[in-house]
């Protein structure tokens, strides 16, 4: 509407209208933040043996590593995304005081250092826990297998979804919700066809941000599922054993880096492209 | 809930809600009817109750008791025992439609359509052509955000009139629109409701909007409906300083005593034998003349004005003792101020009298 219109008069209030009023000192601190975050792994592909690069990322045990990694971090994104969902719906739609207590304690999880998660998780699934016991007596054991990286990555990325959806449903509000049971929708299909779609931003985010997390995921793991190759060694366990073993060069773990960052990256883009299609 | 049994109850069909709500100290208490078909204009003050009153017909708002019927149907019957939002077959289409913004025009209509499991193709057919009657037939690819205040109105209008519901209510759908725009959407409002004879509630401030819309006209104020009759009737005869307002009219509540009516320094003839005690004088501001010299006798008096307002037409002039306004062309509002005296007059047969 007038937003349109006034865009399109000239260049130059177009270019105010967009920039607003930042200072402009503030670029100074912005670069130095985004040095930061880039120069160290510039330092990282500087590091790289080319020469023995194709070698050290089709070893079996990298390939091993990097699937284990895709695949944990895979289900774990899955499991955030059918738990949290419902998670951040019950929060969003929560009193303030209740949704207070229930985000802090989701918060939870990300001030922890994570070893302290895998540690508090051997605990809960060890043997001498009654849970631990009780699966035991079924024939499940949960430490040290495939099950407990997924689980301790779940441990470490959901909060990521849950925070990043809540917010986003709790600014959309219900007012869209409201007007489509009136038109006569229940409530399954306003959560599929109104709040989740209005929420997408939010959702794309939280899944974005909580498959990075999963798959870059170490302290928790380390300690709650071990660093057995193929059965728990996933990259970050697979970086740090190459980086600590005894003989082995450290260009086996630049280029296992290297891997994990190009992985990491591609399936960024990937939702990037995917999250260019969903509306506003 | 005396107020229940005082009015005759109606047949099935149409609307008949009967509630109470209460709210810390704020109490609604009222009932609210409408005939199958029928447009009534619900109309009072800000914090009256109109929008926890439609909130509550459309399943949104809690009661503590009370029923709803709809078309001899109860929708609720208690507070325990409610009719959700979706099966009530009621759309609340307020000053912001609520359009879905992920959705085309064409979707958002379609979409209370799909929900009643129309296939997507006669779903789509029957929103296009909703979108032709509230003239909108090309802009059915348009996002919400593309579409103008009025046009969003007319897509909203259309997708809750496409659902062919039992009943719609509307609350101030007219209010942030501007002028020639409400014009347009007030035109359309009352063709569609009138074609498709959907039993509607209008929530106004604006008396333009109970006039074009509505058949019946209903007043609530403070929680409680204190005036309710046909839409020109209670115009015409406000029992409340706030439907006086409404309808633009001075009524100044006074005292008959021996041929004479009495409020403040205000004295009018009132021979009328059928007046007692305390009546309203009702007049139009217009009606008051400003006189160059003291009050002679009746219809005469001595007022202090209070504040003076700027209008479109001139100067409204508002006056204590008794609380009457004046208007004035700009020209005589001249050398007017607030705190200084002046001589006012009305002539008697601008005045009607209203039991008080």
């Amino acid at each position: 509407m007038t937003g349109v219109s006034a865009r399109s008069v000239t260049g130059v209030s177009a270019r105010s209208e967009r920039t607003g009023f930042v200072p402009r000192v503030l670029i100074v601190p912005a670069v130095l933040g985004l040095a930061l975050l880039i120069l160290p792994l510039g330092a990282l592909v500087l590091r790289v043996e080319w020469s023995t690069l194709w070698s050290d990322v089709t070893s079996p045990q990298a390939l091993a590593a990097l699937g284990l990694s895709l695949l944990t971090g895979a289900i774990a994104t899955v499991v955030c995304v059918v738990l949290g969902v419902p998670l951040a719906l019950f929060i969003a739609r929560s009193g303030d005081r209740a949704a207070g207590a229930l985000r802090a304690l989701v918060t939870v999880p990300l001030v922890l250092p994570p070893m302290v998660g895998g540690v508090a998780m051997l605990f809960l699934f060890g043997r001498t826990s009654w849970l631990g016991g009780a699966l035991a007596e079924w024939g499940i054991r949960i430490p040290f297998t495939t099950t407990a990286v997924v689980l301790a990555q779940t441990f470490v990325a959901l909060p990521f979804l849950v925070l990043a959806l809540e917010g986003s449903l709790r600014a959309t509000g219900t007012g869209y919700e409201q007007a489509a049971a009136g038109l006569g929708a229940g409530r399954w299909t306003i959560l599929a066809r109104v709040t989740l779609p209005l929420a997408a931003p939010g959702l794309v985010a939280g899944i974005v941000l909580c498959f990075a997390r999963a798959i870059g995921e170490f302290g928790a793991t380390a300690l709650f599922a071990g660093n057995a190759p193929g059965v728990t060694q996933t990259m970050p366990l697979a970086i740090y054993t190459a980086f600590n073993g005894a003989g082995v060069s450290q260009g086996t773990a630049v280029a296992l880096s290297l891997l994990l960052l190009v992985t990491a990256v591609g399936v960024l883009l990937l939702v990037r492209a995917w999250r260019v299609e969903t509306p506003r | 809930m005396s107020t229940v049994d005082a009015v005759t109850p109606r047949d099935s069909a149409g609307l008949d809600a009967s509630v109470v709500v209460r709210r810390g100290g704020f109490v609604l208490d009222a009932r609210l009817q409408a005939a199958a078909g029928e447009v009534v204009a619900l109309m009072g003050p800000s914090g009256a109750g109109k929008s926890t009153l439609l909130g509550v017909l459309a399943g949104l708002t809690g009661f503590d008791e009370g029923a709803v019927r709809l078309h001899g149907r109860t929708l609720d019957d208690g507070p325990g025992r409610r009719t959700p939002p979706s099966a009530r077959g009621v759309v609340l289409l307020g000053q912001d439609p609520r359009l879905f913004p992920h959705l085309t025009a064409l979707e958002n209509v379609a979409f209370g359509l799909r929900v009643r499991g129309a296939s997507k193709a006669a779903a789509d057919e029957g929103a296009a052509a909703w979108l032709r009657r509230v003239g909108l037939h090309d802009h059915g690819g348009r996002r919400p955000a593309k579409l103008s205040g009025g046009q969003q109105q007319r897509v909203g209008l259309a997708r809750a009139l496409a659902t062919a519901p039992a009943a719609i209510l509307l609350d101030e759908p007219l209010t942030s629109l501007d002028t020639e725009i409400a014009g347009d959407v007030r035109a359309l409002l009352h063709r569609q409701l009138a074609e498709t004879r959907t039993t509607a509630i209008v929530a106004t401030h604006d008396a333009v909007d109970a006039v074009a819309l509505a058949s019946r006209l209903v007043v609530l104020e403070d929680g409680r409906i204190t005036q309710s009759g046909p839409v020109r009737d209670v115009l015409a005869a406000p029992s409340t300083r706030f439907a006086a307002a409404v309808a633009g009219l001075n009524r100044v509540v006074g005292r008959v005593d021996a041929g004479h009516w009495r409020a403040g320094g205000l004295v009018l003839a009132a021979s009328t034998s059928h007046l007692t005690g305390g009546s309203a004088a009702v007049f139009q501001p217009g009606d008051v003349r400003i006189v160059d010299r003291p009050p002679t006798g009746p219809g005469e008096w001595e007022a202090r004005i209070v504040r003076l307002e700027q209008t479109p037409a001139g100067v409204r002039v508002r006056t204590a003792d008794p609380d009457v306004a004046v208007d004035l062309p700009a020209s005589r509002a001249a050398g007017l101020e607030p705190g200084s005296a002046l001589t006012l007059a009305i002539d008697p047969g601008a005045v009607r009298f209203l039991a008080a």
